[in-house]
């Protein structure tokens, strides 16, 4: 059998989508009451919870404080159950690992941190559900869980994925696509500024090509963005509503 | 807009695993017509007024195919042009890919096509999109879907009734069984039926493929055991009770051919089968599983060789006639080979008969039944035939007719022939491929100017030889202020318009090189590109450079390489170059740079030359006739001009290989050609010391070079000539190879330790030698397949195929030519020498024409003269008349075409007078009555 045909003459892609379309997001806030913050988000089939605890003061090494501004601690993880075979470890492999270090990365740029000095903001990401960007999944989350906990950033961190083929690229990639050997990026972007938080990519792709696949990761990251702006909108009705009634 | 869905799909090899893939349905794909006024497509593919004349369908309709009728060949008929606006549901678009790549091209290829108004319709992510039902399988639930989807279109259409004309969709099946639930809900729907029906178009019929449920013939005798299942060949060949190889028919014995079994490490063994039943039905190159006989029944290979063979296998095997070889037979087929071939039909006796035999132009291949009701017509002239199937009680298999060629023996048809049957893609480029190629008027951009070097001024020139079209190297030289010369090559930059990885770049490395028959070129790239933008006529193009500084002794002091922007001063012929060069009257720049290369070109040939061989061929080379394409004289001579270049080139080729492998070594792609093994040059030794008493040096290429130079012999000036001729029959091939995969690199006949080609953009190596080159020196960025050292290997592969064919299909059709030539000469006597010493025959070399053939002192059918070999000599002796290699004979040609299928030259011999045995020299008429002794 040959491989996967990823982008159909007509401009199809394997589940239907068009070249530039994303997949269905639909998204919840504040559904863990324990937690300051939480969010659960869909993006097609993959699915990620996140938890916010903070800020509050340091735990653990004392050491690690930074005396003019917060110290923001991301773990990721991905639920035993949540790709085709079953998982042995939830986190701490080297790829979760360098996942949190990611998210870590990406928040320190998006979240107001010198307005709590010695401090620490908590970050928990899993994956309940992994179908292709797991990544930009998982910052989506994270961002509404930061809302909801009121943490103020300077903007919505929106993230998405984007692969490259036959010269065009493809916005949120799902698992059998960024499978199908596909040189694939993820950025992560503060769509208001256009400022990018995060831009990673450890496949090989034609210096050329890197402009478009940029350009058209922004336009995704935008689509997220106006998606979540959205729910947090809804979020804010919803809860208004009932601290009236 | 969108709406989800989500499926469950399959297993993966190994553990069970359940993926989950979602799966949108749109409400923005259109039906594609003309007519609609409901969807909103940009472009509609399917005509208004969609007529195909048909007695059953007398309404305007538009075609949907099932999987099936696609698949099984029926895509012949497809593709004619008068079956137009055919709907290509993407179920049947994706079973295809599925099942047979080659097939699904041709489909694409078709959708490509404007005229032929194909439209592929999404059903999968439309409305019309249906579940796989439980204790549904895969097929029927295709088969619902195609169904769902015609039932959709049909009323679609219907809601336009007033505008339509009484438009429909018609569904193609050949599934009885998927016609009748068609039916039930209301379609129109037909099988083989509709393609009788299209009237004025009855040899369309014969392009349908035989389907089983035809099969009419109350089962007669079984002939063949039944092959095993692919299951059961797997088992088997772990178990190790069967042995998996490659079929090979032997060009002589219809009833023998030998599986090439591919061990692992060293150990490559042949199996030899025989028989009808123990070949079981392989045909040529199919991959077949084998079990071996006991050793009690294994048998030698039948010695028995039709004469028109007799000297192509001679030596083979002979020895071993006592040896008995493993012995097996063939009990499944693991893949089929089966392409379609070409060949003539054998019209049955009885006249009514649509059933006939068809006859392949390969020997190997086994004649095919076919069933046509154009017999009269078709004979006499090439066709095409593909294979269906070869049932178990059927002594031939079964085929359908493809497309007729053209009349045998017409040179366009021998041409066709010759090119599919050496496999040479030669088809017009399709859509896509063109699609890539520069939009015309093309211009240099500003960006090329600041990229590359402007070389503009140099006082460049091409010399090639008259009538070029592909100019693709051209060449300056000039004085420096520290008294050296600075040279350069400058090669079309072709890897400029071809990028990496598109589908123009993909089919090049496919077709891998430029095929040059007489008097025609099979372009490996579009023409606009091998003979407009990347030709380096007498205007600005875009070139690659090698630009050395040397001395006047003709040493190297620099080499570099550029990207650069030329404008060639003057395209010469080599007769034109030679003429300036030798005119002492004319001074100018172009003649001043003509003057310094050649001055340097000879003092490298000098060089080269001490070390390297010079070894001679004679082909054969034809002046055709530009207007009527006939050959009208024969030229065996080349120019001495063109040497010039061609040091350069080699030179260029040298520097480029050395560069690229310093920079690359693992990946570069280089050429060698591997020193032949001693035992090669017996012939040589034998026939220099039997004839003239000279000895023969073989240790080296030097030793080799030294020893032809000084054997002359001073009454026999071709001597030495034949020498040559025949140590070059001892060469091995040159072949690419990917630097790190071996660690040979030394190119034998060139005497240089590392070799490739850069300097002629048609061939496919060159394109990427360019590119490994521009990364080297920074001018263009990489990408993983050229890094990557197994596809460049298989690359390699192929390329070294493409080349070995492409040589076999220019011999084919100088020897075709050739014997167009004696056709219209008649017979002809003529002089020539003896070049092998065969066991019933010698070859005779004609150095007028440059034309080698075989005399037989043996028949078939008549018990021949008395025969005595020597191998020693090797000589033969026919009736006390000794044959030596080099004797003069004289000999009459002429054209033997008993066989129309393989028509070939005879020689017979004059003199010396051996009575019985030669023809008397008057006897001037024999061509009908002299085949008719030979066969």
């Amino acid at each position: 059998m040959a491989g996967l045909e990823l982008l159909s003459d007509q401009g199809y892609r394997l589940d239907g989508r068009k070249a530039t379309e994303l997949r269905k997001v639909q998204a919840r806030m504040g559904v863990f009451a324990q937690a300051d913050g939480s969010a659960y988000i869909e993006q097609g089939n993959t699915k990620a919870l996140a938890v916010v605890y903070g800020p509050h003061e340091m735990r653990g090494s004392r050491s690690r404080t930074l005396h003019d501004r917060a110290v923001i601690n991301c773990q990721y993880s991905m639920a035993t159950f949540s790709t085709a075979e079953r998982k042995r470890r939830p986190h701490g492999d080297k790829k979760s690992t360098e996942m949190s270090l990611h998210l870590k990365q990406t928040f320190e740029a998006a979240i107001l941190t010198q307005l709590y000095p010695r401090s620490q903001i908590d970050i928990f990401v899993k994956i309940l559900q992994a179908d292709g960007g797991n990544y930009s999944v998982c910052v989506n989350a994270a961002t509404l869980a930061v809302i909801d906990a009121g943490i103020p950033m300077r903007d919505y961190v929106c993230a998405c994925t984007v692969g490259f083929v036959d010269e065009t690229p493809l916005a949120d990639l799902c698992y059998t696509e960024e499978n199908g050997g596909v040189s694939s990026l993820a950025l992560a972007l503060l769509p208001r500024g256009g400022q990018i938080a995060l831009l990673q990519m450890d496949a090989r792709l034609h210096q050329d090509h890197l402009e478009t696949m940029m350009e058209a990761a922004m336009i995704a990251c935008k689509g997220v963005s106006k998606v979540l702006d959205e729910v947090v909108r809804q979020h804010l009705q919803e809860a208004s509503a009932l601290s009236r009634d | 807009m969108l709406k989800s869905k989500t499926f469950v799909k399959k297993t993966r090899s190994g553990g069970v695993v359940k993926i989950v893939r979602e799966h949108y349905l749109r409400d923005d794909i259109w039906c594609g017509s003309e007519i609609c006024s409901e969807c909103k497509p940009e472009t509609t593919a399917l005509q208004r007024d969609a007529r195909i004349e048909s007695s059953l369908c007398t309404y305007p309709h538009y075609l949907i195919p099932d999987t099936n009728v696609v698949l099984h060949q029926q895509i012949d008929v497809l593709e004619d042009p008068i079956i137009r606006n055919v709907i290509i549901l993407q179920t049947v678009l994706q079973e295809v890919r599925h099942r047979s790549a080659p097939i699904y091209k041709r489909v694409k290829d078709m959708l490509h096509e404007k005229d032929k108004h194909f439209y592929t319709f999404t059903n999968e992510h439309h409305e019309t999109f249906i579940e796989r039902e439980p204790g549904e399988s895969a097929n029927d639930r295709n088969d619902r879907a195609i169904r769902v989807a015609a039932k959709w279109y049909s009323e679609h259409l219907k809601t336009f009734k007033s505008i339509s004309d009484g438009l429909e969709v018609v569904l193609l099946t050949n599934d009885q069984g998927n016609k009748q639930k068609a039916k039930e809900i209301g379609l129109q729907v037909f099988k083989d039926e509709y393609i009788k029906s299209l009237i004025a178009n009855p040899e369309l019929l014969d392009r349908l493929a035989l389907t089983n449920d035809e099969k009419n013939e109350i089962s007669r005798k079984v002939l063949f055991p039944e092959h095993l299942p692919l299951s059961k060949i797997q088992v088997g060949i772990k178990a190790g009770t069967f042995l998996q190889g490659t079929y090979r028919a032997s060009r002589d014995n219809y009833l023998e051919g030998t599986v090439f079994v591919h061990g692992e490490g060293e150990e490559s063994t042949e199996v030899l089968i025989q028989g009808l039943t123990n070949l079981n039905r392989a045909v040529h190159q199919d991959v077949v599983a084998v079990q071996l006989l006991p050793q009690d029944k294994w048998v030698a290979p039948s010695s028995i060789v039709l004469q028109d063979e007799g000297t192509a296998k001679d030596d083979a095997g002979d020895e071993e006639d006592e040896d008995k070889k493993p012995t097996g037979k063939v009990v499944g087929i693991i893949k089929r080979s089966w392409r379609p071939f070409c060949g003539m039909l054998n019209v049955s006796q009885i006249k009514e008969s649509t059933r006939h035999l068809f006859t392949p132009a390969d020997r190997r291949i086994p004649r095919i039944r076919i069933e046509t009701r154009q017999a009269s017509t078709l004979a006499g002239q090439r066709i095409m035939v593909a294979i269906d199937g070869w049932p178990k009680d059927s002594r031939y298999p079964n085929g359908h007719f493809v497309r007729s060629l053209g009349g045998a023996g017409e040179k366009e048809t021998e041409e066709e022939v010759l090119l599919l049957e050496h496999d040479v893609p030669h088809q017009a480029f399709s859509q896509s491929v063109l699609s890539f190629l520069p939009k015309m008027p093309w211009s240099i951009t500003p960006e090329d100017v600041a990229k590359r070097e402007d070389l503009r001024h140099l006082t460049v020139c091409s010399v090639d030889p008259p009538g070029c079209t592909d100019i693709d190297d051209a060449l300056h030289c000039r004085e420096l202020e520290n008294g050296n010369l600075e040279v350069g090559v400058h090669i079309a930059d072709v890897s400029h318009f071809i990028r990496p990885g598109n589908a123009l770049d993909q089919e090049a490395a496919n077709r891998g090189t430029t095929v040059y028959l007489c008097g025609k070129r099979i372009d490996m790239v579009p023409e606009l590109l091998s003979s407009n933008l990347c030709s380096l006529r007498s205007n600005v193009e875009l070139a690659f450079s090698c630009i050395w500084e040397m001395n006047h002794n003709a040493e190297i002091v620099k080499t570099r390489f550029t990207k650069s922007i030329i404008n060639s001063k003057a395209s010469l012929t080599y007769a034109e170059a030679q003429m300036r060069i030798d005119d002492t009257t004319m001074n100018d720049d172009i003649t001043k740079s003509l003057r310094g290369l050649n001055k340097l070109a000879k003092i490298l040939k000098r060089q080269r030359i001490e070390n390297a061989l010079t070894l001679s061929s004679l082909e054969v080379r034809f002046h055709i006739d530009s207007e009527t394409h006939d050959p009208i004289d024969l030229q065996t001579k080349e120019l001495e001009t063109n040497s010039m270049v061609e040091e350069f080139m080699l030179l260029a080729n040298i520097s480029v290989a050395q560069k690229i492998y310093d920079e690359f070594p693992e990946c570069a792609l280089l050429r060698k050609h591997p020193a032949p093994p001693p035992s090669n040059y017996d012939i040589l030794i034998k026939a220099a010391r039997s004839n003239q008493n000279v000895e023969i040096h073989t240790d080296s290429a030097k030793a080799l070079a030294d020893s032809l130079d000084v054997a002359r012999v001073d009454n026999f000036p071709y001597f030495n000539t034949l020498l040559r001729i025949l140590a070059t029959r001892c060469m091995m091939q040159a072949v690419y190879f990917c630097s790190g995969m071996d660690s040979d690199f030394h190119h034998y006949g060139l005497a240089s330790p590392i070799y490739t080609h850069f300097t002629s953009p048609i061939r496919y190596s060159d394109i990427i030698v360019h590119r490994l080159l521009a990364v080297a020196i920074g001018a263009d960025s990489t990408y993983s397949d050229l890094m990557d050292k197994h596809k460049q290997s298989a690359l390699c592969n192929n390329l070294n195929y493409r080349h070995k064919m492409a040589q076999y299909a220019q011999r084919a059709s100088v020897a075709f030519h050739t014997q167009l030539f004696f056709k219209s000469r008649g017979v002809l006597n003529e002089e020539g020498f003896v070049l092998f010493v065969r066991k019933n025959a010698i070859i005779v070399l004609i150095p007028k024409f440059g034309l080698e053939g075989t005399v037989f002192f043996e028949n078939k059918d008549k018990t021949g003269p008395n025969l005595v070999y020597d191998e020693e000599g090797p000589t033969l002796t026919v009736l006390q008349r000794t044959f030596h290699i080099f004797d003069k004979v004289k000999v009459t040609i002429s054209l033997d075409a008993s066989n129309i299928q393989h028509q070939k030259i005879r020689m017979a011999l004059l003199e010396p007078m051996i009575p019985g045995v030669s023809v008397p020299a008057e006897d001037l008429e024999p061509l009908s009555k002299k085949s008719k002794i030979d066969r």
